[in-house]
């Protein structure tokens, strides 16, 4: 039996993925065994040249993990679709865009404001305010650079997706039983999430009793009991909204769940869903009181409900610093709020 | 802007707000046509979902309207739905959202009028803050088609150099 050809690529992310990979441990050379590995920039040497002569569909399974932020990113998301059979959005980044996606409440020119201008490290080092350009002529000819784009897209808002692999990052079990079931053909119909149905909820041991929430409490404020729901104690668990896999991970060690797995099967908006659900546990019925448990509580309302989703949410990215940054002359959201 | 008609969802209660826009029509009670009515059988119903949805999709603004504080035909699921807007809202806010464009408003089955008055009014508010037009928030970089066809002529060079 001839083997499989698998390719990685590593797009706007932090590359911790690329890490989780190898967190299957000796597994890794049953997948050395299974698969030929045509293209893995982080691992193996390999050119983007060596993927464009490829003949189309060549590649069986691409892992792509990572967000788009730059054309260049674009293309090697078209370049890789256009190469393989089955192409598996990997990790949080390429399904919802992840923090990565979170810098769209900002814009282009806020980003390179922070990082050319403002930023602690780069000042005063660019006193002309050189900023990146997709284009420079210099003598010898024109040199580019990718264009860097307002908003992060995830990678099923650019290419077509065949299967999600939930997580911040995958945890490495889920990772190899997602090989496992390409190996053996097991796989879901197309364009699902290959993971549990289930919520973290559903994993977690903690005890459940009724829940209702007089104030939220950010984690550094209290140590919550090891025993009690953390959403009961008071502190703002993702794990009612989000999707299971994970085993429970951060609850087990007294940590309220982030909502790296993302939202369950159904659900277009994670955070409405979380919204939905927290919301509903406050206990009061008066406006101002509710108002002041929110404001205090979640200050940072985006952050919070959209730490993982912001590019895949219905709205995408914030309103202010929409377009080519007119408008980016307006306070940053936290600001506008306090 | 001068012809600008906003596009309004409003998520009216079957018990209660619903009525009150019946009540608004058979007693020729004048209010703006800009309402495009959802009924629903509770404001508790609102998934915030069907509010960032309607805001994604172009609606200029969106209204939930349900039973007053108390008088909920589902005992208490007018409170949660105030406990998703005030949620919502601030999420809305922090993400460049002008405020007017979601509000909350109580009306009985018997405020009819009441229910006018708050429709025109945010029909008012929205229509002096202009289109809304979300989804041009994410509309595509004028240079990307540009950038992306010149990594392809760039890489096109490359491999006849090699070669």
């Amino acid at each position: 039996m001839s083997k499989g050809k698998l390719a990685l690529y590593w797009a706007a992310s932090c590359g911790g993925c690329e890490i989780a990979v190898l967190g299957i441990d000796e597994h890794i050379l049953d997948v050395a065994k299974a698969f030929d590995i045509v293209f893995w920039p982080c691992a193996t040497d390999g050119k983007v040249r060596d993927v464009e002569k490829m003949p189309d569909g060549s590649i069986d399974l691409c892992l792509f993990n990572g967000g788009i932020r730059t054309s260049e990113q674009e293309y090697m998301a078209q370049l890789m679709r256009r190469k393989s059979k089955v192409l598996v959005a990997f990790g949080s980044c390429a399904h919802e865009g992840c923090i990565p996606g979170l810098a769209n409440l900002y814009n282009r020119k806020a980003i390179f404001d922070t990082v050319y201008k403002e930023g602690s490290t780069t000042f005063p080092e660019n006193p002309q305010d050189h900023r990146p350009q997709p284009i420079t002529d210099v003598p010898e000819g024109k040199l580019s650079l990718p264009l860097f784009y307002d908003t992060l897209k995830t990678l099923d808002q650019t290419v077509e997706v065949d299967y999600y692999l939930p997580g911040c990052p995958p945890e490495a079990k889920n990772i190899w039983a997602a090989l496992v079931a390409v190996l053996e053909g097991k796989l879901p119909p197309k364009g699902s999430v290959i993971g549990l149905h289930t919520t973290v909820c559903d994993e977690c041991p903690r005890k459940r009793s009724e829940k209702k929430i007089k104030k939220f409490y950010r984690t550094w404020e209290i140590i919550p009991d090891e025993e009690n729901c953390l959403l009961e104690q008071g502190l703002v668990c993702c794990g009612i909204a989000t999707r299971a896999g994970c085993g429970a991970l951060c609850p087990q060690v007294n940590s309220p769940c982030i909502g790296c797995h993302g939202p369950n099967d159904g659900v277009e908006d994670y955070g409405a869903r979380l919204m939905s659900a927290l919301a509903s546990v406050i206990d009061s019925q008066d406006p101002e009181e509710i108002q002041r448990i929110i404001a205090e509580g979640i200050p940072d309302p985006v952050g919070t409900f959209y730490r993982f989703s912001l590019a895949a949410s219905y709205l995408r990215r914030s309103k202010a610093f929409g377009g080519d940054g007119a408008a980016a002359a307006q306070p940053t959201p936290l600001a506008a709020k306090a | 802007m001068e012809n600008f008609e906003p596009k309004i969802v409003g998520f009216l209660c079957n018990w209660c707000s619903y009525r009150a826009a019946d009540l608004a029509g058979s007693a020729r009670i004048k209010y703006p046509p800009n309402v495009r009515v959802i009924r629903v059988m509770c404001s508790g119903r609102v998934d915030p979902a069907f509010v960032l949805k309607a805001f994604s999709m172009g609606a200029d603004g969106v209204m939930v309207a349900g039973c007053h504080p108390g008088e909920c035909h589902y005992i208490e699921q007018n409170y949660k739905a105030m406990r998703r807007f005030y949620m919502l809202k601030q999420t809305l806010v922090a993400m460049g959202l002008e405020p007017q464009r979601f509000e909350l408003v109580w009306a009985s089955a018997a405020e009819g009028q009441q229910l006018a008055e708050a429709i025109e009014r945010m029909t008012d508010n929205v229509r002096r803050l202009g289109p809304l037009r979300w989804a041009e928030n994410w509309a595509d970089d004028p240079q990307r088609e540009e950038a992306l066809q010149h990594i392809v002529k760039e890489h096109e060079e490359a491999l006849e150099v090699i070669s």
